[in-house]
């Protein structure tokens, strides 16, 4: 029977049914941060129970970690206590904790790809939402909560109802200074922040295939802002050209091995999706969103949106949105003042997405009043942007140059914005309040907000590309 | 897990659609501690305006739903982030029971391990049955049976819901997810014993020489 490409990573993993009709999903690398972990190894070890396999199981510190240059484990003091559990608990379970002064250190879904520790056509299981983000390589990825982390981590299953299909063929060619965040935020506005619930997404197409790696990562790690369960892109040369040589990655005979068994991870021609559409991206712009939620976007240069145009409950919503970002229906965004500019997350923060921020920013300068950071995904993107002289570009132009963490993501540890200010930031969520109480946040791509970095403004960054420095 | 019993108490109306969970339980230095006051998360940024005092238009500041056990929510209720104190959270001031249009994937299966009973009613249900808690505005109460999966309103009015047979066994029972899970620990094993062969790249992984 002709199946998905998810359909045969879920069935070569499933270990059994429970009687309660979930399937058990074998998990083959289990990464988890210090924000939730904790808890769950409490209660584990107060139900007497352990870790089954600690050789698959690895640790982060990301979320509450301080990214001030010089910091350690005790600069931020809501992290400290947490990054003391995770040493207490790697001790105690025996799994590999990247701790903050190793070269490993970073964001869980930059650290794992850049370690070779995701394979394509293995499952993955992180505690995080953006667990989605290592289907880029080919691997099925699942995010989970606390509970199921636990679960995780005395069972090396996940139990699960099986999802449904669906495909997204991404048509044309993408323009110059048209990038993968773009792709994946125009998805989200097209259709919506539940559109793909229930469903496990294939990026496919022409564009998907076009993406490097790093744009890879960045197109699934946004899956689960259209709602869905997982995203994926099926692994070509490129994925294990990309991964050949990485640290955890296997070498020799094993990796020839991997290679092979590579082959067959596609989905069938006449394999059944439920859902399967096509988009055309010939003709998309760089992507802005102005609201409270990831499918509140437009093209840099397209009015805002009606809500009288959308009805119901969610025309509420975007009224709600319009009154919380200060902007009004059929305004332009481009030309709007810009007070913070954040170049981070798992969304944004590899070496190809600095590089593109980078040409944007060099032989420009931020403008007084504006203050932007760069937060790279992992210290070892921070020290491979300090080789290539990109920190001193960003520094040179004004920039703050910071130490790897989630950041302002999360408005995590001092790194926020103050109430109605406008941030552009490469991350991914907009939500209300995510970025530090009344803060105004508009996702982009990384050359749009070095672009806002240097002119102040929302602005096309094709036009700075096109002028040059 | 406690068991889910019979469940009687004031439904708080909340119907937006799209309430993701950093609304449910924002980011903030107590949700970053080890052990958080999840009470003090719930709502933390719609609870308060711009001043620091507390909105007293925000449905949960009222005072007759200071006592909620039942919230009813809109479309898409949860989503976003997959943190599970967006469970702990409305856990902490006593709900017990959320009814939505529909639920975000994550956070559906986050109530279902926290013993909160996740309904969603159909369509042409749910209008009625939210117009009813609105006019209600918590001055009487409602009452889960998940028993015969049934609300009863004040008015004596009743609202069939459904839920699959294994959920509800599992609400009803208060069943171990782990110790479910744990019963195929021989399938675990074997499993891992054929993949060792099959896939030895995944199963059998060494740390990189130093």
């Amino acid at each position: 029977m002709p199946q998905t490409l998810a359909e045969k990573i879920w069935d070569s993993h499933v270990v059994g049914r429970r009687i309660d009709g979930k399937e058990l999903l074998y998990m083959d690398r289990h990464v988890m941060h210090e924000l939730h972990a904790p808890r769950a190894m409490r209660r584990l070890g107060e139900a007497k129970r352990t870790v089954r396999r600690p050789d698959l199981t690895f640790g982060v510190l990301d979320h509450a970690v301080a990214t001030v240059p010089g910091r350690d484990a005790n600069s931020s003091a809501d992290g400290a206590p947490l990054a003391k559990a995770m040493r207490e608990g790697a001790d105690r379970f025996g799994f590999r904790l990247f701790d903050i002064d190793e070269p490993e250190q970073g964001i869980a879904h930059v650290v794992a790809p850049e370690l070779g520790m995701v394979m394509p056509g293995a499952t993955h299981a992180c505690p995080d939402s953006h667990a989605c983000t290592v289907g880029g390589l080919g691997a099925l990825a699942f995010a989970c909560g606390t509970s199921e982390l636990e679960h995780v981590l005395a069972t090396q299953v996940i139990a699960l109802t099986r999802p449904k299909q669906m495909r997204i063929r991404l048509d044309g060619r993408l323009g110059a200074g048209v990038t993968a965040k773009d792709v994946i935020l125009h998805l989200i506005g097209r259709f919506g922040i539940a559109g793909a619930r229930g469903h496990i997404v294939e990026f496919a197409g022409t564009v998907a295939r076009d993406l490097s790696i790093e744009g890879r990562l960045t197109l699934c790690n946004m899956a689960i802002e259209m709602g869905a369960r997982t995203g994926l892109v099926a692994p070509d040369e490129k994925t294990f050209a990309w991964l050949t040589g990485r640290p955890w990655a296997p070498s020799g005979a094993a990796w020839e091995a991997v290679v092979n068994a590579g082959a067959a991870l596609t989905s069938d021609d006449d394999a059944h999706f439920d859902c399967d559409v096509i988009v055309d991206c010939n003709a998309l712009e760089p992507q802005v969103t102005w609201g409270t939620d990831p499918s509140h976007v437009v093209g840099v240069n397209e009015p805002l949106p009606d809500p009288d145009a959308a009805g119901g409950d969610r025309a509420d919503a975007m009224r709600r949105a319009y009154d919380y970002m200060g902007l009004q229906p059929g305004m332009m965004l481009a030309g709007q003042p810009v007070h913070r500019v954040f170049i981070g997350s798992c969304t944004n923060a590899r070496l190809e997405d600095l590089e593109d921020a980078a040409a944007i920013v060099r032989g420009r300068h931020v403008p007084d009043g504006v203050r932007a950071l760069v937060v790279p995904g992992s210290t070892a993107v921070k020290k491979q942007a300090e080789a290539a002289g990109l920190d001193a570009v960003f520094r040179a132009a004004g920039f703050e140059w910071h130490e790897s963490g989630c950041s302002m993501c999360a408005g995590a540890n001092g790194d926020a914005a103050v109430p109605g200010q406008r941030c552009l930031s490469t991350s991914n969520r907009n939500f209300e309040g995510r970025q530090g109480p009344g803060v105004r946040t508009h996702l982009v791509s990384p050359a749009m907000a070095a672009a806002a970095a240097v002119t102040g403004t929302i602005v096309d960054a094709r036009v700075l590309a096109r002028a040059g420095a | 897990m406690e068991p889910f019993a019979a469940l009687t108490g004031v439904a708080a109306p909340l119907l937006l659609p799209d309430v993701n969970t950093d609304q449910i339980a924002p980011a903030s230095p107590e949700a970053r501690s080890l052990h958080p006051d999840y009470a003090k998360l719930f709502f933390a940024g719609w609870r308060t305006r711009s001043d620091r005092t507390p909105d007293p238009e925000f449905v949960f500041n009222r005072p007759q739903f200071r006592v909620a056990k039942i919230l009813v929510a809109g479309e898409n209720f949860g989503c976003g982030s997959s943190r599970e104190s967006a469970v702990w959270a409305p856990m902490a001031i006593g709900i017990r029971c959320v009814v939505a249009r529909s639920f975000a994937d994550t956070y559906r299966e986050n109530c279902l391990k926290n013993g909160v009973l996740p309904i969603v009613l159909e369509p042409h249900v749910a209008t009625a049955f939210e117009a009813g808690v609105v006019a209600v505005d918590g001055s009487a109460p409602y009452t889960v049976d998940l028993n015969v999966q049934r609300i009863t309103c004040p008015d004596g009015t009743a609202v069939a819901f459904a839920i699959s047979a294994a959920e509800r066994t599992a609400l009803l029972e208060g069943l171990d997810d782990i110790g479910l899970t744990l019963k195929h620990v021989e399938d675990i094993a074997q499993w891992e014993s054929r993949a060792g062969n099959e896939r030895p790249w995944l199963q059998r992984l060494r740390p990189p020489p130093a």
